[in-house]
């Protein structure tokens, strides 16, 4: 797009210092800092009621800090209503105005950043020329489907080049197909223009497929920060490591250390990985269900409780003195029989450390 | 986009400001004999004249000094116009402008009376002053606004409710008309209850006339009269009794029964609203008087004597059930509905038979319907002040007498106050215990899901006799409205029993002259007021319910949950008490308005602002709260989202408002008895009216027609609401093709 009608005037977000506390001791969020640079997206990732929620809602100004400090660009906005704020938002329900058609929908923000009718109405159609709903000016928004609803409600707020967009679980109204496509979309879009964008949702797979930074939260908090790669190869604790893509925990020695590397042994099965700054003694291990080896001749004895096949995978269920983990394996073609007993390894990259 | 936290225009502020100055300077600032609209004072005097003058003339002149400081509080403003909104100074003047402002204007006019000052203190510290006011007018309103508004922009512009003018205006502003028109009134009928004959406050006073004998005494257990107090208590508990088991078994027929004609039953939810409340008590006379058809045939058929039975305890009671029982089963319907019939199905799944299921479980969870429906047909029964006029006889009950205390030869105020409070007494209680008896259980079964079941029909042990009840109890009301019909074209009821349309000639008929049509009949005048009066208040009414209905579902504020039970009061207290109240209260200044159309306008609005913000709470709970949200973050501020958003969206809300509040203006007596005068007479108080003087046939045939054209409105609305349709997002998560 080299003739881009829909500018950006994509702004950074900081937080300093930041709670929310409803009524009188309900912590929603717990003094967070958080950091989003212009022109990245950023997800906010968490369970249900860890606050991811309450701070987009921040940013958008629909509910205000109760302390701390909120900044777009270089501009405080602590105190400014959502009226007020440079901000637009995709709600989880899309929030289009059931009275008004595709194109009055649309240009309902233009109008109010006082732009002429004919100038509102223009980039009204750029915006839905954008979203790929061309010639749908006058439909009601009952007369649309769901991805086309949501488009219409991710061309509103486009239009009015704000300096940071917000979604709210933009994708959970739509099924699995559409998802991969409009959260493509979505990024596409975003890369193209440069936005900032923050997005929520507690979707792991979603928040990895589309972020150039994940922020999970817990407990009101965020319990880590960074790329999606970091935090699928590197999280902090357990919670991240079982939170995003599953991980089977599993309790280990640390027998040795060597420099960077340590080599932990479980049940008599050794194998080296990067110390990340552990010493001897207990720790837990993280091993993503795929970077667990069955067959191999060296291993941890366990037997194949169950065994699944959901057609591009086998999945396994593992137990054995260790506790239970869950396995997946590409061979579809010779599945392993439940009550097969097995040796089980763990593949050269992958499997990472955690403080116990 | 502007940086609109520092932008220097303030075009809400310059309009109240210029308000604030027109009203000073250019609106006569009393109230014009002959209404402002009329423009008489224009040419007769403005603006010189004493009556007509703004304030601005006659500060000018040297009269009324004691308006010259609200020069002072309307110039102060004008300073911070150049100023920024989150400029501290901004807030800090406005605030002290439009508080002073406010509270100089209400001092100034509860201390300065028709006879000078109205306090002795005043007079002692001040001396004599040689000048007097009247009430106030357009001026001095809009002057008291445009200070009250200032007011709230300064409290907006210190943060309150993120610096929101509009939110902080309208809480501001609902707040002062409740207060005015609600509470100011009351308190200054509770005050009335201790005056003497000579104006002292006493509180021997009160305690003569609260345990006067008329009011509590227990006469009736051995064959005297009993206390109007009791007798109201323990008719209001038998009628709200009744009506709920009633309301409850027309319910349960059209929900849980195979029975055909479910929308004939649906029907009589409308009776209510378009019946004025005395009519049944005509009817019943009919029916069951001295000469009505009933008696006459028993009396013929066994040869007995007529007896008067009906008129006292007995005639009230069915008057009342009859009157009330649709509201009831209003309440009643959307509650038996509510009940998710996946929990019916759940205990059926469980093993529960039909009555078990009905015993624990469907009548539980109807239990807030219950007590709601017996509140309000305690309420009404308490307020009615028709049937017990039209069917009274000796039994005294608390809204009669208060009326009598006012009109009657008594003339006492103070008894009037004092039967009123106990009234009020009685309401507020029975309000205050349902408010505690349902304020710790939760109830709610409808969760927005989809709840695909149907409900299960009545065990049959249920069915047969909950059917023969509300038949037959069906059927005697469709008797009782087709009396009413018959009765208005018939000569004399039970003298000369020959059909004739005369009455509605002396009601209605026109004459069509050369100089247009001549409205010669005898209702013709109440009935142009009646519409007139209704058709102002109806927009009026249904603006204020839907604000106050916005502000408490969309915002969150200090102090909501008192402001809540504050504009839900005014729907228990009793018209009969809001007449009284009214009365004591705008008899005198600063607001004088009684004998004016102005003051049935006012009760109208509040006696049935209630029921507005029902209807809009419950329309605007359904609108997902992202619609407004998706608009704050668009760019629009709060009024404007209320404008384009909300407004749009509750289109039928608002009909049904309107049609309501205009029809319920044309059906009310309690409170409007009190209030109509020689100018401004209304058609329900014309046809008690008739009725004391024995003219049935015109009373009836003026009801009638009154029911029609309530008919007609109502029928009309049906045709819009069904009309505007809105697109509706269907999908949430079930749609899924692209």
């Amino acid at each position: 797009m080299t003739d881009r009608k829909i500018g950006s005037k994509a702004a950074p977000v900081r937080f300093e210092n930041v709670s929310k506390v409803f009524g009188k001791d309900v912590v929603a969020v717990d003094n967070i800092n958080l950091h989003v640079e212009a022109g990245k997206l950023v997800t906010l990732l968490g369970p249900s009621g860890c606050g991811k929620t309450t701070t987009l809602r921040m940013i958008a100004g629909l509910e205000m800090a109760s302390s701390g400090k909120i900044l777009i660009g270089d501009r405080d906005v602590t105190k400014l209503p959502a009226t007020d704020r440079d901000v637009s938002m995709v709600f989880q329900s899309y929030a289009l105005f059931p009275h008004m058609s595709v194109l009055e929908n649309v240009m309902y923000g233009l109008t109010f950043s006082g732009f002429a009718k004919n100038e509102a109405r223009k980039r009204a159609s750029d915006g839905l020329e954008l979203v790929g709903l061309k010639g749908f000016d006058n439909r009601l928004p009952s007369e649309l489907s769901g991805g086309q609803q949501q488009r219409v409600a991710v061309a509103r707020a486009l239009v009015l080049e704000p300096q940071v967009l917000l979604f709210d679980e933009p994708l959970s109204n739509l099924d699995a197909k559409l998802r991969r496509q409009v959260r493509e979309d979505i990024r596409a879009i975003q890369q193209d223009l440069g936005l900032t964008v923050v997005y929520v949702t507690h979707d792991q797979e979603e928040a990895l497929a589309v972020s150039d930074e994940i922020v999970v939260m817990r407990n009101a908090a965020i319990a880590q920060m960074g790329t999606p790669r970091q935090l699928y190869d590197a999280p902090n604790d357990r919670f991240v490591a079982d939170f995003i893509g599953e991980a089977n925990l599993l309790n280990c020695q640390i027998v040795d250390t060597d420099g960077d590397m340590a080599t932990i042994e479980i049940e008599g099965y050794r194998h080296s990985l990067p110390r990340r700054g552990l010493s001897k003694g207990t720790a837990t291990i993280a091993v993503r269900p795929s970077r667990l080896v069955i067959g191999s001749d060296q291993g941890i004895p366990a037997k194949v409780a169950k065994a699944t096949y959901v057609g591009v995978r086998m999945e396994y269920t593992l137990i054995g003195a260790f506790g239970q983990v869950f396995a997946v394996h590409d061979d579809v073609d010779a599945p392993l029989e439940p009550g097969t007993e097995i040796r089980m390894g763990f593949a050269d990259k992958g499997p990472v450390l955690l403080p116990d | 986009m502007t940086d609109k936290a520092t932008k220097m225009t303030h075009p809400v502020l310059i309009f109240w400001i210029i308000a604030g100055w027109v009203g000073f300077c250019l609106l006569p600032w009393y109230m014009v004999d002959g209404g402002l609209w009329s423009f008489e004072w224009l040419v007769d005097g403005y603006p010189f004249d004493e009556d007509y003058a703004p304030a601005a003339f006659l500060i000018g002149q040297g009269e009324k000094l004691w308006l010259a400081p609200l020069l002072i509080t309307l110039s102060l403003p004008l300073l911070v116009l150049p100023r920024a909104k989150s400029d501290p100074f901004f807030a800090r003047i406005l605030i002290l402008s439009g508080a002073l402002g406010f509270g100089w204007l209400i001092a100034q006019g509860f201390s300065i009376g028709i006879r000078g000052f109205n306090f002795a203190w005043l007079e002692a510290v001040f001396g004599e002053l040689g000048d007097r006011q009247f009430g106030m007018g357009y001026g001095a309103m809009i002057c008291a606004t445009s200070f009250l508004f200032l007011l709230t922009q300064g409290i907006a512009a210190r943060g309150a409710i993120n610096g929101d003018v509009f939110v902080v205006s309208a809480i501001g502003g609902v707040i002062t008309i409740v207060t005015a028109f609600v509470f100011f009134p009351i308190a200054k009928m509770l005050f009335a209850a201790f005056v003497t004959e000579d104006g002292a406050y006493s509180v021997a006073v009160f305690f003569s006339k609260f345990f006067d004998d008329r009011l509590w005494g227990l006469g009736c257990f051995w064959g005297a009269k009993c206390g109007a107090a009791w007798n109201s208590l323990f008719l209001a508990i038998l009628v709200g009794f009744i009506t709920t088991v009633l309301g409850l078994c027309f319910a349960l027929v059209v929900t849980r029964s195979g029975i055909r004609y479910k929308r004939a039953l649906r029907a009589l939810t409308v009776l209510p609203i378009i019946t004025p409340p005395f009519v049944i008590g005509l009817a019943l006379i009919l029916l069951f008087g001295l000469s009505g058809s009933v008696t006459q045939f028993f009396a013929e058929l066994f040869g007995t004597q007529p007896t008067r039975w009906l008129y006292g305890m007995p005639g009230i009671l069915i008057a009342q059930t009859l009157a009330f029982t649709p509201i009831a089963f209003l309440v009643l319907i959307g509650v038996v509905e509510g009940v998710s019939p996946s929990m019916e199905e759940a205990a059926q799944t469980l093993r529960a038979s039909r009555w078990q299921t009905f015993k624990t479980v469907s009548l539980p969870l109807m239990r807030p319907g219950l007590a709601n429906a017996f509140l309000l047909g305690f309420i009404e029964s308490m307020a009615d002040f028709g049937n017990p006029l039209v069917l009274g006889g000796n039994f005294d009950v608390l809204s009669t007498e208060i009326f009598f205390a006012i009109v009657g030869a008594q003339y006492d105020q103070g008894r009037a106050a004092v039967l009123a409070m106990v009234l009020l007494f009685f309401t507020l209680s029975a309000f205050y215990a349902q408010r505690i008896w349902l304020g710790k259980k939760s109830y709610t079964t409808v969760t927005g899901k989809g709840d695909a079941g149907v409900h299960p029909l009545m065990p049959s042990g249920l069915s047969v006799p909950v059917l023969v009840v509300a038949l037959g109890w069906g059927l005697f009301t469709i008797i009782v409205y087709a009396m009413i019909v018959y009765g208005s074209v018939v000569e004399l009821w039970g003298v000369n029993n020959s059909l004739t349309l005369k009455h509605y000639v002396t009601a209605f008929s026109v004459r069509f002259e050369e100089e247009g049509i001549r409205w010669t009949g005898a209702a013709w005048d109440s009935f142009w007021t009646t519409i007139t009066i209704a058709a102002i208040a109806a927009p009026l009414t249904a603006a204020v319910g839907l604000v106050t209905a916005y502000l408490l579902t969309r915002q969150s504020f200090a102090g909501k949950n008192a402001f809540e039970f504050g504009t839900m009061l005014s729907f228990a207290i009793p018209g009969t008490v809001i007449g009284v109240s009214y009365i004591l209260a705008f008899n005198v200044p600063p607001i004088e308005i009684t004998g004016t159309g102005v003051i049935l306008v006012v009760s109208f609005i509040f006696r049935n602002m209630p029921v507005g913000v029902r209807a809009g709470i419950a329309s605007m709970s359904q609108l997902d709260r992202s619609l407004d949200e998706s608009s704050l973050t668009l760019g629009a501020n709060s009024w404007q989202t209320f404008r384009n958003i909300i407004l749009p969206l509750l289109r039928p809300a608002i009909l049904a408002a309107l049609v309501y509040s205009f029809v319920r203006a044309m059906t009310a007596i309690s409170a409007v008895i009190f209030l109509v005068s020689a100018e401004y007479d209304m058609a329900t108080s014309y046809i008690i009216g008739r009725v004391e003087n024995n003219d049935y046939g015109l009373a009836i045939a003026y009801s009638t027609t009154l029911i029609i054209v309530m008919l007609a409105a109502v029928g009309l609305l049906q045709l819009l609401v069904g009309r505007v349709q809105i697109g509706r997002r269907t999908l949430l998560g079930t749609e899924t093709s692209p």
